[in-house]
């Protein structure tokens, strides 16, 4: 006998009756699931298998019969709901494909649901996929007996900016509000009323005590008058059995006919959920979320289903720009820019006068290109340019995450999985906010609240670890290192039962010695270390070897084996050999005039400090863009890209799963990989990336090798500094939703981003002289970051502010990261 | 033998078979027989004293019926809003996909329709559509009738692809051109019900406001006083 057949039989199973059918199921299985499993449908309105039972539609009533204490078959007396009654054995079930009564039962509910419902159909954004529409012309009478005048309420009422609900289409089903408080963990909306008045509504903040995350837009007055935020809004949406919550930016927009639907994969984290883009004439008009049980399960971030306005924005490149003698950018015809580029990046790379500082292209990718992608870049700056300055961490970055990553992540394969990270007795957070940098990743923890023990490095309690029930380890920035060597004895004990997982996120790289703590507490209790990043990019360029000291497959620059196995497989002689710079030492030599040419994928000059000087002071600048940025305005030359809907591609989401999505939307917009091999055909190299299926061929074929790797480097706890009077320690981070640049033009999603305060705890600020609500300035210079102070429960002698949020954009205001020292002052009335 | 050849006997001996050709046509007699070549005439002579029925198109207007299915309109209320509110349930009906319809928010400083929701784009495809009045049927507004224009050539496929503008009804006297606010304390269910008869006032002051120069003003000022 097979496992899978004694697994079976360890599940204890019940036979029952279904209309006539027999059928053995689980314990414990709903009657609708059963049903649902021998091919019988009752129609439902409130049942959705992901949320707990609730009955409140009352549309899958059924006739149900059971055997009493002595063991006679005995009916109900009237029909019951089958979404919440479990099977049991020797029941029969008869549904209205059987038993008259259930019919009748469900017509009389359809009716009474109808009874308020308006004639809005032709309005109606669900019309044409309406649950409803569909089950009244199934399941419902033909004809109405309703003559009275219906209920109105005033339309649509805005649960935030993005979020609008009709309650008169409402069918009170809860699937929403279950969603909020079950699956997100934000029950900020839920029942209001009774009876007939009875409708969903906003909570009241105050009562929830959510100071310091208002939404940017205010929404409108329901009863409560306080408005909705949360990451995972958009949901709520798609799971709403009619058309009561719409979304602003699809309010009116299409109908499904019109739409062709395409499988892909979110471009905004590396989480990689699956979605679905629903597009017409060539035109993105939604994006929903697809069902992948080992990723997303049947959920998105809203920034995932709603940031999809950025690629179609008017300043969308078509044409490829070249700078004339006159220092203008104006069009040029490909073969004229391909030649340009190709001529100004090899005078660079081989320059004529030897002696000259100014030699060598330093290669910029970017954290959002797929693993086709960065390996065209990698094999680009190697194979033809000579060199190993190629980077795609346009973030803070350091030696020790390179090794790291090297050692511990490139071509391991899938680690730590969605699903480990679920069912983990305990998790250990370092540097990582699973709601604002991971989206899904969030809420796949929530799943297990409770259940599982969250710690947290880092300097408060955010609001996402808050429902995840996190205790925290407070820790100024800087001082992780520190934090993960002190561990009590019973988080150590935590860490050491078997499954538990220790994430660390991007920014730990930011923190000398951290990451290094990081692997030796996994070696010491055995969790699994899993790396989050925050861009969907960044695993994949891992694995392609687009860092300056990695090859693909996580083959080190420093070992001689690994550069001639790569060289041969690459056809090339040989490999540079030096070290290169990684991104902040590439803008630093450029602005020192050290470097000939800058290569820039999708980076903007609020990515990394320095970067728009050293793009002025390069020589020569080529920008590989999909829309015009403050990069590729001061290039000399600009090569139009496709944005993620209109190629096709790979990315590595961080569990090491290959993400792969084909082409959405048809043009003729090619992708990077193909346009780097069309600069490197003009320079007369074959670079092999001419179509996708060249580069996954080279990238397969090379695969990884073990021996090759660069050896974990430990690094030791760097020197934390400290607060001194008005000069506090800087933590930040990214919020999901903020002033990104994939999340351009989408005013309705904006609205729903939290507004930029500045956090500081109750000490800090009576010694800097504040308290909440009052106004701080973070910096100096001309134009310092201007915010509400937030007094928080945090970490003394630190200021939290958001990272590129409206009204504090980090990088542009101070040139500063997380663990630098900042002036924070008061700002007097 | 085959099959084939079997079939092949069958046909052979149907064809031997002598049975004389019989005609449909009715028998007359002797005499009969004899004016047949003539009688022709006769239906020819009758005709010289029917009124004639050849029609002078496009020397005169052709001569239709009601319901004849012709050219599409987009029509208005009273007040000159548009009742098209960009369903595209005539889009969806039209078995011939000659219809394409793009809906949009109506905002308050420009209002379309009653209501939320107006089409943005209207366009019907008259090389696809053939006629049917499916889309008639369908629409829940009654913004979409034919009228009995048929004269739809064209030199140009583009040509043939007729516009929201090429559609619309003509404003009649009285009628105040869209954008502009629905009649104050009315709901779009007011509109639908058939309860709004008139432009009022508010809505020819707010046309003047915002777009002074607009043709219709007058003729609707001159409907707003008498109403
Ligand atoms: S929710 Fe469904 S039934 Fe109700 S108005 Fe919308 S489309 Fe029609
Ligand atoms: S708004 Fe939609 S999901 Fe929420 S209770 Fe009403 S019908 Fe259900
Ligand atoms: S013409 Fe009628 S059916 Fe067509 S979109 Fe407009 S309102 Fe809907
Ligand atoms: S589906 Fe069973 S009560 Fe709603």
């Amino acid at each position: 006998m097979t496992a899978v057949d004694e697994n079976k039989q360890a599940v204890e199973t019940v036979t029952l009756t279904i209309d006539g059918i027999e059928t053995t199921v689980p314990k414990g299985t709903l009657i609708i699931r059963a049903a649902e499993e021998i091919g019988v449908d009752i129609p439902r309105f409130c049942d959705h298998p992901a949320l707990e039972p609730a009955g409140a539609c009352r549309q899958c009533l059924v006739d149900v019969a059971a055997p009493d204490r002595e063991g006679n078959v005995r009916p109900f007396p009237k029909p019951q709901p089958s979404c919440t009654m479990t099977v049991m054995n020797g029941m029969v079930v008869n549904t209205q494909h059987t038993s008259e009564s259930a019919k009748k039962a469900q017509e009389g509910v359809m009716e009474l649901l109808l009874i308020n419902h308006p004639l809005d159909c032709p309005i109606c954004d669900k019309g044409g996929e309406c649950p409803l529409q569909n089950q009244a012309m199934s399941h419902g009478r033909s004809e109405t007996r309703f003559v009275d005048v219906k209920r109105v309420y005033e339309k649509p009422l805005a649960l935030s900016s993005e979020v609008l609900l009709d309650r008169e289409r409402c069918v009170l089903c809860q699937r929403c509000t279950r969603f909020s408080k079950e699956i997100a963990g934000d029950p900020f909306i839920d029942l209001q009323n009774r009876g007939a008045m009875q409708q969903i509504g906003t909570f009241n903040e105050d009562v929830l005590e959510f100071e310091g995350y208002e939404p940017l837009a205010a929404s409108a007055e329901d009863e409560s008058g306080r408005p909705f935020s949360s990451y995972y809004s958009g949901n709520t949406i798609q799971i709403c059995p009619v058309g009561a919550l719409t979304s602003a930016a699809y309010r009116f927009r299409s109908r499904p006919f019109d739409l062709t639907s395409s499988a892909g994969i979110s471009e905004h984290d590396s989480s990689g959920s699956a979605l679905r883009t629903d597009h017409r004439r060539g035109k993105i008009l939604r994006r929903l979320a697809d069902n992948d049980p080992v990723v997303n399960e049947e959920w998105l971030s809203d920034k995932d289903r709603f940031a999809f306005t950025w690629q179609n924005q008017a300043d969308r490149l078509t044409r490829p720009l070249v700078r004339n003698e006159d220092g203008e950018l104006v069009e040029a015809s490909w073969p004229d820019a391909l030649a340009a580029a190709a001529q100004g990046l090899k005078a660079a790379a081989t320059p004529a006068d030897e002696d000259t500082a100014a030699a060598g292209v330093g290669v910029l990718p970017g954290g959002r290109v797929t693993m086709e992608d960065a390996y065209a870049y990698g094999k680009f700056a190697r194979a033809v340019l000579g060199t190993n300055d190629v980077d795609t961490r346009t973030r803070v970055a350091s030696d020790e995450e390179q090794a790291f990553l090297g050692a511990k992540v490139a071509g391991t394969g899938i680690g730590v999985t969605f699903t480990d990270l679920e069912k983990a007795p305990a998790v250990l957070l370092v540097g990582f906010e699973p709601e604002d940098e991971g989206g899904v990743v969030f809420l796949r923890m929530f799943k297990s609240v409770g259940k599982q023990d969250v710690l947290t490095v880092a300097p408060f309690l955010s609001r996402g670890s808050e429902k995840l029930g996190a205790t925290l380890i407070a820790t100024a920035p800087g001082g992780e290192a520190e934090a993960l060597g002190t561990l009590t004895s019973e988080q150590r004990e935590a860490l050491s039962v078997e499954g538990a997982v220790i994430v660390v996120g991007e920014r730990v790289a930011g923190s000398a010695g951290a990451l290094t703590a990081a692997v030796k507490l996994s070696e010491e209790t055995g969790a699994g270390l899993a790396w989050i990043p925050r861009r969907a990019g960044e695993r994949g360029a891992v694995e392609a070897g687009a860092l300056p000291g990695l090859l693909p497959g996580g083959r080190s620059v420093a070992d001689a084996g690994a550069r001639a196995a790569v060289a041969s497989a690459w056809g090339v002689e040989s490999l540079p050999a030096t070290e290169g710079r990684d991104a902040a030492a590439i803008v630093s030599a450029a602005i020192d005039g050290e470097i000939g040419a800058l290569l820039v994928g999708g980076v903007t000059a609020s990515d990394v400090p320095g970067l728009a000087e050293a793009v002025e002071a390069a020589p020569f600048v080529v920008s590989i863009e999909v829309r015009m940025s403050d990069v590729a305005a001061n290039a000399d030359v600009v090569l139009p890209v496709a944005p993620p809907s209109e190629k096709s591609g790979t990315f590595v989401n961080w569990e090491g799963r290959l993400r792969s999505f084909a082409t959405a939307i048809r043009t003729q917009a090619v992708s990077d990989h193909r346009m780097l091999a069309m600069i490197a055909r003009e320079l007369g190299v074959e670079l092999g990336t001419a179509v996708l299926e060249g580069a996954t061929a080279e990238l397969a074929a090379l695969g990884a090798d073990d021996s090759q790797r660069p050896a974990a480097r430990a690094v030791a706890a760097g020197e934390q500094l400290t607060a001194e009077g008005d000069a506090l320690v800087l933590a930040t981070w990214h919020l999901l939703v903020d002033d990104g640049a994939l999340q351009d033009g989408e005013p309705y999603l904006a609205g729903t981003g939290r507004t930029a305060v500045a956090r500081v705890s109750a000490a800090t600020a009576e010694s800097l002289g504040v308290s909440s609500g009052s106004l701080v300035t973070v910096g100096e210079g001309d134009e310092p970051i201007e915010l509400p102070v937030v007094v928080t429960d945090m970490v003394d002698g630190v200021v939290w502010i958001p990272t590129k949020s409206p009204g504090s954009w980090v990088v542009d205001s101070l040139g500063a990261s997380a663990g630098d020292v900042v002036r924070v002052r008061g700002v007097a009335r | 033998m085959t099959e084939r050849d079997e079939v092949w006997k069958v046909n052979r001996a149907k064809d031997g078979e002598d049975k004389p050709f019989e005609s449909n046509l009715p028998k007359h007699g002797e005499i009969g027989q004899m004016l047949l070549p003539i009688a022709g005439f006769g239906i020819t002579l009758r005709n010289f004293f029917k009124p004639t029925v050849t029609e002078q198109y496009p020397r005169e207007p052709a001569k239709l019926e009601k319901r004849y299915h012709g050219r599409h309109q987009l029509n208005r209320y009273p007040d000159g809003l548009e009742k098209c509110i960009g369903c595209e349930l005539c889009a969806w009906a039209c078995p011939a996909d000659a219809i394409y319809v793009e809906a949009d928010s109506n905002e308050p400083d420009a209002q379309y329709s009653p209501g939320e929701r107006y089409g943005r784009v209207y366009q019907i495809n008259y090389l696809r559509c053939i006629f049917c009045g499916l889309c008639i049927e369908a629409c829940p507004t009654r913004a979409l009738t034919m009228t009995n224009d048929f004269e739809l050539a064209g030199p140009t496929r583009e040509g043939l692809i007729y516009e929201k503008d090429d559609l619309l009804a003509p404003l009649e006297d009285g009628m105040l051109a869209a954008p502009h606010p629905m009649v104050p304390g009315t709901t779009d269910n007011d509109y639908y019900r058939g309860d709004v008869l008139a432009t009022a006032q508010s809505q020819v002051d707010w046309v003047k406001e915002h777009r002074p120069e607009d043709p219709t003003i007058e003729t609707a000022q001159k409907a707003g006083s008498r109403g």
